[in-house]
């Protein structure tokens, strides 16, 4: 099997890349009047390489054992191996499923281009630098490679956000590049300070590496900063609206889908395994930073006026149940909280391509110009309830095993904070309520939408492999937690250990 | 002295042989052959000879030593200097060829000053003496004192010779009254016996002398706060002169800081840390917040040029091995970045003329995408960001701070890389969302190759990167 070659996953990681050299050489070759021509093949060569990426993943998945709680599939290169630095690349159940999630969404996301007229090349080579970067953090298994690929991603996500975004985008690309970096610049210090301290920047050397209870703090902190921000946790959140809301639809699908989960999956690689008195010790903090998320967010989410917004800030509200699962350090908990990542990432996903779909018609985002639009698009309408519904974490869809599994794990940290994220889901369910009545019920007021026509037959096939994905994600939840269940056990296994030897 | 070792000790000054002895020779060349061909081999010849003499450093396989009762090091700091002087020297010099000829500057003074200067920079990285160091420093700055003015018809030009001229002797005053100090209370010019003379610690005399001598340097590395000249010279000069003034002789200053401080002073480093400390935190802070409301471009590099060197005294300020070889290593890269950005900054030229407005590169990656992908890879490359080689040399930097336990230093450092990242940003923005049409000329031969395998090295270097850290971190090794 391919999979079993050394550099798999780096085959894997690097593909885009390739992809974005092959459309590089195509665009500064071709002669001026080949312009149009070359940008109509490079969506192409993007679909080829990303669907190519996608079949790759697959193979991973089936490779993947998932009784094993290490690392497999590593792939080690010696590189500046006096000062200790090395490429190593590696996945483990917690990133098997983040990696497949990315290579799932990319071919959605070139599909959902077609309104990208200008300068299409240019933009099929940021996407596919962006998966490869993306792809990158999941498998990273080096502190400075980790960096690297969390860090670089900005710099695509800033060309895409600032090129081709709505009309207040330059002002969305900045304020998303710096606050972010602003975030990170002090988990770089942070890095070095873990890589002298330990004189390595291998991560599986590191996840066994104990810091001193101080420095643990201090480190916990600035690894909070920056996936904090990342996340984005309340109340360093106020970039992601304005990025999402600016972002053309493919790019808030990547921003909602993965980006996001970077966050997520920092908390798991990092501050918990290797801070685990500092991660004890703050938990208090984050759960009453994601109540408030989940609450402040979701009141905020019902009083937008813009579709995309509304998500944006619903997105910020179910970042909160995932902070709020990994922190509570049960077995629960910690399995809700990467499942709801991944649920989050296919409906929110498709949340953002069904706002595309009107947006390409009415070029429009407001909700008040909506309304009706059941009498003209009853397909759009079905689709758009199943994913409103697995929003609002109804059973059946992928939205509420992830919400229930968090809830049941929070519960068991403290009463308080799963009723505070239960106030969160009924919040949830008025502003998604509301915002699919506005739009979707109703009678025709506004006579430019007599015309809007219903899905066609790319955006139905893009929206109902999404949907088919949260239905069967939300009846087979086992088909995640089988994968995840192994590595979760032993990063709690080891977080209790830790806990139990500075209590002595 | 036996013949056999005055051999010997001249055969360290090879570097510097073929240098001075060249361009006497290309000098008499000149004067007596007075046509533009003439001068235009000239030119061609100097840039051979900074090559050749960068190659004799980067093969010289000979044991190193010192020369001259020791008042000359050859080591392998200054080798690595030498080596790295000579190329972009080099690369400065191809720059500048086509721009001369376009101004109609082309004369035979231009490549043999630049020799001369380059001289003295291989002079400057060797120092091992108090006036060793005072030689080089001035043979360098008188040259560049001329370049700055060369296009003397200018007004700005002429302007601009005159700040440098003026503040850098200034900077050469307080360096020599410095030294003199130093000399008065350690009894000694060469390096070797002051070490000895501060190892039991230091006097008030002594430190005095030292912080002279630092305030000398931190003029020549345009560190604040000493650098007003920057902007100003580095809009006025010609910007090949510009170019060359970017590179060469702040690396060649930076080394001799390095030397200086951590030879004959790396007993005392408690005495002249803090010192360092506060002028890297204010070039960081001036270089960052200065250039963000920069329109003119040559004085936005002046700006990154002033934040770049903050970083390269984070290194300085670490005062160990770990410090000398990030240093080593920050600074050939940022060399590459620079030397692109300035190969990019030669391209602005429309039917008109040249043009130097940040708001002129609008739209660029559309109408002329190689270019602005070039300066787009280089300036995420000088701002330090991730996957791009210049986070590399930031990142070694920051590596030598933490190992020191200079933690505010290093927080310091990293933050103000963040407002830095807003002003490269702004260039990479007009580049991208911006349009216009504006349309620049063709550029020459030499500038598209330097711009394009600059632009291309700042992310294919990545994989050999490898190499030139060793090579950095065998230096740091070997020097103290």
């Amino acid at each position: 099997m391919i999979a079993e070659i050394p550099s798999f996953l780096s085959i894997l990681t690097f593909l885009p890349t390739v992809g974005a050299l092959v459309i590089a050489i195509m665009r500064f070759t071709a002669r001026p009047e080949d312009q149009a021509k070359i940008g109509e093949n490079s969506r192409g060569v993007a679909l080829l390489t990303t669907v190519v990426a996608l079949g790759l993943a697959i193979l991973m998945m089936i490779e993947f054992d998932p009784s094993v709680a290490g690392f497999q599939m590593v792939h080690e290169v010696t590189w500046l191996e006096q000062i200790g630095l090395g490429y190593r690349m590696g996945v483990d159940g917690i990133s098997v499923l983040l990696v497949l999630l990315t290579a799932f969404l990319m071919p959605i996301c070139i599909l959902a281009s077609g309104s990208i007229k200008t300068r299409v090349a240019d933009y099929m080579i940021a996407f596919l630098l962006l998966e490869t970067l993306m792809i990158g953090v999941f498998t990273a298994l080096d502190l400075v490679l980790f960096y690297i690929f969390f860090e670089g991603g900005l710099i695509p996500m800033f060309i895409i956000i600032g090129v081709w975004g709505g009309q207040n985008r330059v002002y969305a690309a900045f304020k998303f590049f710096l606050y972010t970096l602003l975030g990170s610049v002090l988990m770089l210090v942070a890095m070095i300070f873990m890589f002298l301290e330990a004189g390595t920047t291998d991560i599986t050397v590191l996840l066994q590496t104990e810091f001193a209870q101080e420095a643990q703090t201090w480190l916990w902190l600035a690894f909070f900063a920056s996936f904090a921000v990342k996340m984005p946790m309340w109340p360093v959140h106020t970039w992601l609206p304005d990025a999402h809301v600016q972002a053309p639809t493919a790019g808030s699908v990547i921003l909602a889908g993965v980006l996001l989960k970077m966050g997520g999956y920092g908390f798991m690689r990092f501050s918990l395994p290797m801070f685990p008195n500092a991660s004890d010790y703050f938990a208090p903090m984050v759960f009453v930073l994601s109540i408030i998320a989940i609450i402040y967010t979701s009141l905020v989410a019902f009083r937008q006026t813009d579709i995309k917004k509304l998500i944006a800030y619903s997105s910020v509200a179910h970042m909160g149940f995932v902070t709020m699962g990994l922190f509570t350090m049960n077995d629960v908990g910690v399995q809700g909280a990467l499942y709801q990542m991944i649920s989050h990432g296919v409906i929110s996903g498709a949340l953002f391509l069904l706002v595309g779909v009107i947006y390409d018609r009415m070029h429009t985002r407001e909700i008040a110009f909506y309304g009706g639009l059941v009498h003209r698009m009853p397909v759009y309408a079905a689709i758009f309830a199943l994913f409103a519904m697995a929003n609002v974490g109804l059973p059946g869809t992928s939205g509420f095993v992830g919400e229930i599994m968090t809830m049941v794990g929070a519960f068991q940290a403290g009463w308080w904070v799963a009723t505070g994220a239960a106030v969160g889901v009924i919040l949830s369910a008025m502003y998604m309520l509301t915002v699919y009545r506005n739009v979707v019920f109703g009678e025709i007021t506004n006579p430019k939408l007599e015309t809007i026509t219903d899905v066609d037959a790319k955006e139905f096939g893009m929206l109902a492999v999404l949907a088919v994905s949260t239905i069967v994600l939300g009846v087979f939840s086992t088909l995640i937690t089988d994968v995840t269940a192994a590595s979760v056990d032993n990063l709690i296994a080891n977080y209790n250990a830790a806990l139990a030897a500075t209590a002595q | 002295m036996n013949a056999d070792t005055l051999y010997q000790e001249i055969g360290l000054l090879t570097p510097e042989i073929i240098l001075a002895g060249g361009a006497m020779a290309l000098l008499m060349i000149g004067v007596f052959f007075t046509s533009d061909r003439a001068s235009k081999l000239v030119y061609l010849a100097s840039i051979a000879l900074l090559v050749v003499a960068g190659f004799a450093s980067l093969f010289w396989t000979g044991e190193g030593g010192t020369a001259f009762s020791g008042a000359f090091i050859f080591d392998d700091l200054a080798k690595f200097s030498k080596v790295a002087v000579a190329l972009t020297a080099a690369m400065a010099l191809i720059l500048a060829l086509p721009y001369l000829e376009a101004e109609k500057l082309l004369k035979i003074e231009y490549p043999i000053l630049a020799l001369l200067a380059v001289t003295g920079m291989t002079v400057m990285v060797s120092a091992n003496d108090l006036i060793s160091m005072y030689m080089g420093i001035e043979l360098s700055a008188l040259a560049l004192y001329v370049l700055a003015a060369f296009n003397r018809d200018s007004l700005r030009a002429s302007e601009a010779g005159l700040k440098y001229f003026v503040l850098g002797a200034l900077s050469s005053g307080l360096l020599l009254y410095g030294s003199s100090l130093v000399y008065g209370f350690s009894g000694s010019t060469g390096f070797e016996q002051i070490a000895m003379a501060v190892d039991g610690g230091t006097n008030v005399g002594l430190t005095f002398g030292l912080v002279f001598v630092i305030c000398g340097l931190a003029f020549k590395v345009s560190a604040a706060p000493f650098h007003m000249w920057t902007p100003d010279v580095y809009e006025g000069a010609p910007t090949p002169v510009t170019a060359f003034f970017a590179t060469a002789p702040k690396f060649a200053a930076i080394v001799l800081m390095a030397r200086v401080l951590m030879e004959p002073f790396g007993a005392v480093v408690d005495d002249w840390r803090d010192v360092i400390w506060i002028i890297a935190v204010l070039s960081m802070g001036v270089g960052a917040f200065g250039a963000l409301t920069q329109e003119n471009i040559k004085r936005l590099l002046a700006y990154s040029s002033i934040g770049n060197m903050g970083y390269a005294l984070v290194a300085i300020a670490a005062a160990s091995q770990t410090g000398l070889w990030a240093l080593l290593v920050f600074m050939a890269l940022y060399m590459i970045g620079v030397v692109g950005a300035f190969g990019a900054v030669l391209s602005m030229r429309t039917r008109e003329g040249m043009v130097e407005n940040v708001s002129d590169l609008a739209g660029l990656a559309q109408r002329n995408p190689g270019l602005g992908w070039s300066i787009t890879a280089l300036m995420f490359s000088i701002g330090g960001l991730p996957f791009m080689v210049g986070f590399f040399g930031k990142f070694f930097v920051i590596y030598a701070a933490v190992q020191a336990d200079l933690i505010i230093l290093s927080v310091l450092a990293v933050l103000f890389s963040v407002v830095s990242a807003a002003y490269y940003l702004r260039v990479v923005k007009v580049i991208w969302f911006d349009s216009s049409d504006i349309e620049f000329v063709p550029s020459s031969m030499s500038v598209y190759w330097v711009t394009r395998v600059a632009g291309l090295a700042s992310v294919l270097l990545l994989p050999v990167l490898g190499w030139l850290v060793v090579r950095a971190y065998s230096v740091g090794l070997a020097t103290l």
